[in-house]
């Protein structure tokens, strides 16, 4: 800790060599992983395979249970000729254009009520009311009366996914503004911040923290929001693939718009997570990911 | 200063009353006092007056140093230091310039890119004295500053302060509960009494300047003084412990 000037930050270095310890250590570390994969993989084989058993067998009835071969073939089967509703990722892009729209706006409009009624206290008292009021009715129901108001194009999709992603922003907003150490807001106004630098240089960047780590569960909101706003009525999406297999009976195609749309979402989840390393770089990066 | 505090039983604790002390351009006073006597409380809500004209939280004269960090952990060490000559208004480039000359001054040259979470306590006192101290301020307002640190880093973070404040013309405030810290480092010791919070006495420290607060341990002159002002603390102590437990709270 002497002089941290001449200190080189990499100086830290060992030897490469690994004792015998360290060499048993890594083996049983290996093992451990791989023993944890093949089990993975087991209770993979073992759910898969018994639907499929119990399908073929008669067990279950694959006309109402469906059958992981017949999902297969099926996804298969979308994806290079298209589904009887149309080109797939037509569907693809549709749902994800709503989806990303519902997110952006809701995350936008979250923030900035969210900030807002965190930096005001009679905006606060005078709206807090009415947010949480707001959160407790069940907003899926509202896309019922969207799709009555909007049509059933993009608009009426994008309208509940945003009223489920905005709660769950604005909460968090709120709080992260909330709870900026009160040091570090002293410390910036004694610096000579005026309240218009302690908002944008303190208070935003201090509640970032809380505003990303929402942004995972925002984003399943808004993808919920957009496929059950296409279930409810829509002429395209994942939701309406969903809506039309189930009109024909078809359980295989249930499940296949259901295997894509997982797909789909661990893809924007990842995406999300690539955004939250962007907007907070000073983290270290061994943070343990919220689920 | 008064400071008075409700208790959960609707009394009044009285943590500061009637406090004044006046300290000269460019000295440095280091207040000493029991744990909770009121030094932290007379440093964040009394008012500061420089030559005469009251100072307001947000004033060009006045710098503070917190107990616990206080650097933007969002900010590298270059924006974390340039932080103050941009929020009155110098130019990007002027405060960058002014921040790496001071990154320099403290040592820290060679770490502008790194975030308050990849350096170490004493790194980020570094930071944190070089943010306060590019705003040239005319009070140092000090709230234990070096508590947090181990004892080596401290000694090295105290030689450190007393060179950087002599190139200034500030004066400082230093609170502490360490006696040996107060006579290493200040011009002046004020010893606190305990709730309330008044000024029992002031003592003069007239050892030479250049010091070494490592070496400035042995002198003899330091072991007196020391003797002396401890007479004086160990009665506020003891007065204090028993403050307490007549309030029992």
């Amino acid at each position: 800790m002497s002089d941290p000037s001449k200190r080189s930050p990499s100086d830290t270095r060992i030897p490469e060599v690994l004792t015998a310890d360290e060499q048993a250590a890594e083996v049983r570390e290996h093992r451990r992983y791989w023993l944890e994969r093949l089990l993975q993989i087991g209770v993979f084989t073992v759910l898969v395979g018994g639907w499929e058993v119990s399908a073929r067998t008669g067990f279950a009835d694959p006309f109402f249970f469906g059958q992981p071969s017949g999902i297969a073939a099926t996804v298969w089967r979308w994806a290079r000729r298209g589904t009887p509703q149309g080109p797939l990722w037509q569907h693809v892009v549709v749902t994800l254009e709503e989806t990303v729209l519902a997110f952006s706006l809701g995350v936008l409009i979250g923030v900035i009520a969210g900030f807002a009624l965190g930096r005001n206290r009679t905006l606060a008292a005078v709206f807090g009311p009415y947010v949480r009021m707001g959160n407790a009715i069940p907003r899926v129901i509202l896309g019922s009366i969207f799709v009555i108001w909007l049509g059933l194009g993009m608009a009426s999709k994008v309208a509940l996914g945003v009223t489920l992603t905005f709660f769950v922003v604005f909460f968090n907003a709120f709080q992260g503004v909330r709870e900026v150490d009160p040091n570090l807001v002293n410390n910036a106004r004694i610096l000579g911040a005026n309240p218009h630098q302690l908002s944008f240089d303190v208070m935003l960047p201090a509640a970032l923290g809380w505003i990303t780590s929402s942004l995972h569960t925002s984003f399943g909101f808004a993808l919920v929001g957009a496929v059950v706003g296409e279930f409810l009525g829509a002429t395209h999406g994942l939701g309406y693939l969903v809506a039309a297999a189930q009109g024909a009976f078809n359980a295989n195609g249930v499940f296949a718009a259901m295997v894509i749309l997982s797909v789909v979402a661990l893809i924007a989840d990842a995406l999300v997570t690539w955004l939250e390393r962007r907007l907070t770089p000073w983290r270290p990066s061994t943070r343990a990911r919220d689920v | 200063m008064t400071k008075r505090f409700r208790t959960p039983r609707g009394t009044f604790y009285v943590a500061v009353h009637s406090l004044t002390c006046a300290i000269a351009r460019g000295e440095f006073c280091a207040i000493v006092g029991p744990t909770g006597s009121g030094k932290s409380t007379t440093l964040n809500r009394g008012h500061v007056s420089v030559l005469g004209k009251p100072v307001t939280t947000r004033s060009e004269n006045v710098g503070y140093m917190f107990q616990t960090d206080a650097i933007f952990p969002w900010k590298n060490v270059l924006q974390n230091v340039a932080t103050g000559p941009l929020y009155r208004g110098a130019s990007r480039g002027e405060a960058a310039r002014r921040a790496r000359e001071w990154i320099g001054r403290v040592g820290l040259a060679g770490f502008e890119d790194r975030y308050p979470n990849q350096l170490s306590g004493g790194m980020r006192k570094r930071v944190a004295l070089a943010q306060t101290l590019i705003n040239g301020p005319a009070v140092l307002l000090m709230d234990e500053p070096f508590a947090a640190l181990d004892v080596q880093t401290r000694t090295l973070m105290e030689n450190e302060l007393l060179e950087l404040w002599s190139g200034t013309s500030a004066s400082v405030v230093f609170v502490t509960h360490d006696l040996e810290e107060a006579i290493a480092l200040a011009d002046r010791v004020l010893v606190f009494t305990a709730a309330p919070a008044t000024l029992k006495r002031s003592y003069p420290i007239d050892l030479p300047r250049p010091r070494n607060v490592t070496e400035v341990r042995f002198d003899p002159h330091f072991t007196q003084l020391y003797q002396r002002i401890w007479e004086d603390l160990r009665e506020a102590v003891i007065a204090y412990e028993r403050s307490i437990k007549e309030i029992t709270f």
